[in-house]
């Protein structure tokens, strides 16, 4: 029987500030997880600490809410146990970008075949809204004291840089849109990085709804242009199709350049996607041919409580 | 009958010289004769350069330990000589390279100023120049035997004899050339040399094949020059099944056999040789199922290794992480994380001497109190420690069990000098390992709650990928499903069913497990980990001269298996805690639980492991009433 929407609703009381961009992400999620029809144990979401972390709460399937900066290594061991869990990770932009930020980027090198969501509203908003790495320099949002004093992270830069082969961005309140961004993500073969941008109406009185919209964001006719304009309206092509030096180069530079633009054009959607580049699983089974068909997850160890490991050899190779 | 030998070889030079691989090649040789042997190694954290020595007991008796005496030194640079000539006795002796026979202390540049100064003034009192010269005629006076060898010379006669220039000036050969001379010396057999070397370097074969020309040629040099050693070594009575093994192999072996299959780490010494070991035999072989695999993956740092076992852990492979304590600081957190979600995760933490990176390659018992107390608030976690590497092969394969059954993380307590040892021991017997998954489910009809409130405390246990068992996990309180929940009567309830668990496992697990008492005497000794080999000779020691003390070895350490120790201590008068660390820890722990504080302690924290020979003079001076209420121990280099 398909699975609907419905399904994939928890129960939970959710305790988002009411607007909070956090609730259409967890929706396009719920929506991407019922378009692809992904049984619900075989789906596990892994999520940080902060107000995006109690998204593993609100989605019906196996649900894992880590520690604040951690939820990519938990996330990374489950499926290297498990490599037929289909996981995404979720979690705050200070979490992944700030506390988190090493595993970040060792994930990016890894290549695992994931998902990886980060909520990005510039500010830490359970801790009350401190300034979140992605925040900019000198920008002084309602609950700062005094204004940022640092340089902000790229999150899609950073991706791109790190090793990430599928790099996208979506906005909170283009669910649909970010649906399918999901959805791709998850079938892209190799880690995917989402950056979403997610207004936090509680703490972020920059980078509102009405900002990313272009309320201020007027031409000479005084008519407004949303910041948001998406990538594939403009006949981008994010594809490495073919494994040459220069193809990644020029990808890789395009998307960087795309990465860089902020203020008052926005790009949403696909900015890098490599398959080319050899997923995680691949170089274990380099070593170890049989991983995926006997993952961790499913090797038989004993039979009748005794081990079925067999060390003989090795112990012959000790004996004197 | 069968006389009685108890030697002990030294070897030593700069780090980077091959003093380990030296070191292996006489063990195996001796050990294929038949001998028992306790190798431990010693060394700077630095890769080239610096003084570094193994020692090598060598006994036709069960042994478990080392001893302050050496009997036979193969030196091959100035420094193994300054530093080690006093260690050997009358009618030893020492092989040495004669060309280092003028070097000055001052020219010795690695050795440290502290050593150096303290050196100085020993040659000083005994009147003799600041060299090689200088030491050495002390340990002559002593009835030492000097065997002076030019190595550069044998090497290069041997080229020309062999034709082969390119050994000429070859140092990278002097540790062959050590281990040669003193098999020579010792008159074993030559055959167990050159098949020992086959066996060391049994995957590079030329090397092979170079180092056995040059040993053999060293070999018939010593033997024609030095024929007239006290000191033999025949072949004895071989038991068999025995296995030559290195610290680390014991647990890595015991975590392929237990059903291990997943080990992220981050590289520390020195717990990282375990994670190198098990990487370089990923691929295991399997009865009657498809071949299984280690999946090893080397981490960011040790908060990722902790987390991705955790990850691990969910999808129901068993699966641990190892480190040191730095390291282990980094898991803290996690370590709360697997407690608060009952999640199985075994921590082999081989401590070395701290505080900070401490002495980084060097020996400590100092991480019990913080492997006990580690992570913040209150949550049921096992720490349990080995005491051998024989123990530390079936202890893993319990510690899995433990996880399991009691779904908490265990800390798997071992140490530098377990590390480092290369032991001979009964074969490792894998029939000996039960694999007990406790309340692991493979099927779930109905409404499942990952943390049901069960009379035992211990909910059944689903896996990631498991129909109809789906779960949540949070580090918040959370209720029966594993939802957020801050109500009070679920925390109580979730907070007492979590700490029941420390009752239940002292309650099934059985007592021999929990420790081991060698017997029982007014005077006993109390323990844990690699102390109770020194302990065990020191122990017989006494025997041999009609004094009994008796020896508790604990291995469960956390939770405290008070009861099981009190009935055990019951009727003894004085109680003697010895240790590897400054504050006598497992004494503050019997204090705790006992509401008894030893009368004694005996304590070393110098960094180097415990020699029997020091503690059998530490527990005379007790039992002669004239010890200090705290003995601090400090022989070795
Ligand atoms: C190790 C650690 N340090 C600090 C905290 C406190 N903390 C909780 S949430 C949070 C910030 C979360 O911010 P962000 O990741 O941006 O997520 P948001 O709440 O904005 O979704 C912090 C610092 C913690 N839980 N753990
Ligand atoms: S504080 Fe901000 S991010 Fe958190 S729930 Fe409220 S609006 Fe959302």
């Amino acid at each position: 029987m398909a699975l609907k929407i419905g399904d994939y609703k928890t129960q939970v009381h959710n305790d988002w500030c009411v607007g909070c961009g956090d609730f259409g992400i967890v929706n396009a999620i719920q929506m991407a997880l019922s378009e692809m029809q992904i049984p619900r144990h075989q789906a596990a979401i892994f999520s940080g600490i902060g107000c995006s972390g109690k998204t593993s709460h609100f989605v019906n399937v196996y649900g894992v809410h880590t520690l604040h900066g951690r939820v990519l290594t938990f996330a990374q061991g489950a499926k290297l146990a498990n490599p037929d869990m289909k996981i995404i990770a979720a979690g705050g932009d200070g979490d992944g970008l700030g506390i988190g930020v090493g595993h970040f980027i060792a994930a990016g090198r890894r290549n695992l075949d994931l998902t990886y969501i980060i909520f990005n509203n510039g500010v830490y908003g359970l801790t009350k809204g401190q300034a979140s790495p992605t925040l900019r320099l000198g920008e002084k949002t309602k609950s700062l004291p005094t204004p940022n004093t640092n340089y902000n992270v790229n999150p899609i830069g950073l991706a791109i840089t790190s090793g990430f082969t599928f790099v996208a961005r979506g906005y909170a309140y283009d669910v649909r849109h970010l649906k399918d961004l999901i959805i791709a993500a998850v079938n892209h073969k190799g880690l995917a990085f989402l950056d979403v941008l997610q207004p936090c109406p509680t703490y972020n009185d920059i980078n509102t709804r009405d900002w990313y919209s272009g309320m201020d964001n007027l031409d000479e006719s005084k008519k407004q242009h949303s910041r948001i304009y998406k990538l594939e309206d403009t006949g981008y092509d994010p594809v490495v199709h073919y494994d040459s030096e220069t193809e990644f180069n020029e990808k890789l530079t395009q998307a960087l350049i795309k990465s860089l633009e902020w203020d008052t054009k926005i790009p949403t959607g696909i900015f890098y996607k490599n398959e080319i580049i050899s997923q995680y699983e691949k170089r274990i089974m380099d070593k170890i041919p049989n991983y995926m068909e006997n993952p961790p997850s499913s090797q038989v160890v004993s039979s009748n409580g005794k081990p079925t490991t067999d060390i003989s050899k090795i112990l012959d190779s000790m004996s004197v | 009958m069968l006389e009685q030998t108890d030697i002990s070889w030294l070897i030593g030079g700069p780090q980077g010289s091959g003093v380990e691989s030296g070191a292996n090649i006489f063990s195996r040789a001796c050990a294929a004769m038949g001998y028992e042997i306790f190798g431990k190694r010693e060394f700077y954290s630095n890769i080239k350069g610096e003084h570094s020595y193994f020692v090598v007991r060598v006994s036709n008796n069960a042994i478990h330990s080392n001893i302050n005496d050496v009997t036979l030194m193969a030196a091959f640079d100035a420094e193994t000589i300054f530093r080690h000539a006093d260690e050997v006795i009358k009618n030893g002796a020492i092989i040495y390279d004669s060309d280092l026979i003028a070097t000055k202390v001052d020219e010795v540049h690695n050795m440290d100023l502290n050593y150096k100064q303290r050196l100085l003034k020993y040659l000083d009192s005994k009147n003799k120049p600041y060299t090689i010269q200088g030491i050495l005629d002390i340990a002559q006076e002593r009835g030492v035997n000097l065997y002076p060898i030019s190595f550069r010379n044998v090497l290069s006669t041997m080229a020309d004899e062999v034709n082969n220039p390119r050994l000429k000036g070859m140092v990278r050969m002097f540790n062959v050339l050590g281990v040669s001379f003193s098999l020579g010396v010792l008159g074993m057999p030559p055959e167990t040399l050159l098949s020992s070397i086959d066996a060391i370097f049994a995957k590079k074969q030329a090397i092979a094949d170079l180092n056995k020309k040059t040993a053999n040629y060293a070999y018939n040099f010593a033997t024609a020059k030095f024929p007239n050693f006290m000191y033999r070594l025949r072949q004895v009575e071989k038991k068999s099944g025995t296995i030559l093994v290195q610290g680390y192999q014991g647990t890595a072996l015991g975590k392929m056999v237990c059903g291990c299959r997943f080990q992220p780490y981050y590289p520390i010494t020195p717990a990282s040789d375990e994670s190198v070991y098990l990487e370089s035999n990923e691929i295991l072989d399997v009865k009657e199922n498809r071949p299984g695999s280690t999946v090893v993956v080397q981490t960011e740092d040790e908060i990722s290794a902790l987390g991705m076992t955790i990850g691990g852990a969910l999808t129901g492979t068993r699966s641990a992480t190892c480190t040191s304590g730095p390291g282990f600081s980094l898991m803290a957190e996690m370590l709360g994380w697997a407690g608060i979600n009952e999640v199985p995760v075994v921590i082999t933490l081989y401590q070395r001497s701290g505080p900070s990176t401490g002495l980084p390659t060097r020996h400590g018992q100092d991480d019990l109190m913080f492997a006990i107390y580690a992570g913040h608030g209150e949550f049921p976690k096992m720490v349990y420690a080995s005491g051998d590497i024989e123990e530390s092969f079936y202890d893993t394969g319990r510690c899995f069990n433990y996880a399991d059954v009691y779904q908490v993380p265990v800390i798997h307590m071992m140490d530098k000098f377990l590390a480092s040892s290369v032991v001979t021991c009964k074969r490792f017997d894998s029939d000996k390992i039960t694999i007990n998954r406790g309340k692991l489910l493979d099927k779930i009809e109905g409404d499942y709650k990952r943390f049901a409130f069960v009379p035992d405390g211990i909910s059944p246990r689903s896996k990631l990928g498991l129909e109809n068992g789906i779960f949540w996990n949070t580090g918040d309180e959370s209720d029966e499903y594993g939802h957020i929940s801050e109500d009070p009567e679920i925390r109580i309830k979730m907070m007492d069913k979590r700490h029941s668990k420390l009752e239940y496992m002292l309650k099934t697990i059985p007592p021999e497990e929990q420790a081991i008492s060698y017997g029982m005497s007014d005077y006993c000794i109390v323990s844990w980990g690699s102390t109770k080999g020194p302990i065990l000779d020191a122990i017989d020691m006494l025997k041999k001269e009609n004094i009994n003390i008796g020896f508790i070895q604990m291995k469960l350490l956390h939770p405290f298996p008070t009861d099981y120790i009190k009935s055990l201590l019951k009727n003894v008068k004085m109680v003697i805690d010895v240790e590897a660390n400054q504050t006598g820890q497992l004494g503050l722990l019997l204090k705790q639980n006992l509401e008894h504080s030893p009368d004694y302690y005996i304590l070393k924290y110098t960094g180097r492991a415990m020699t029997s020979t020091e503690l059998y003079d530490s527990l005379k001076n007790i039992m002669a009433n004239k010890a200090e209420k705290r003995q601090v121990l400090t022989h070795g280099a």
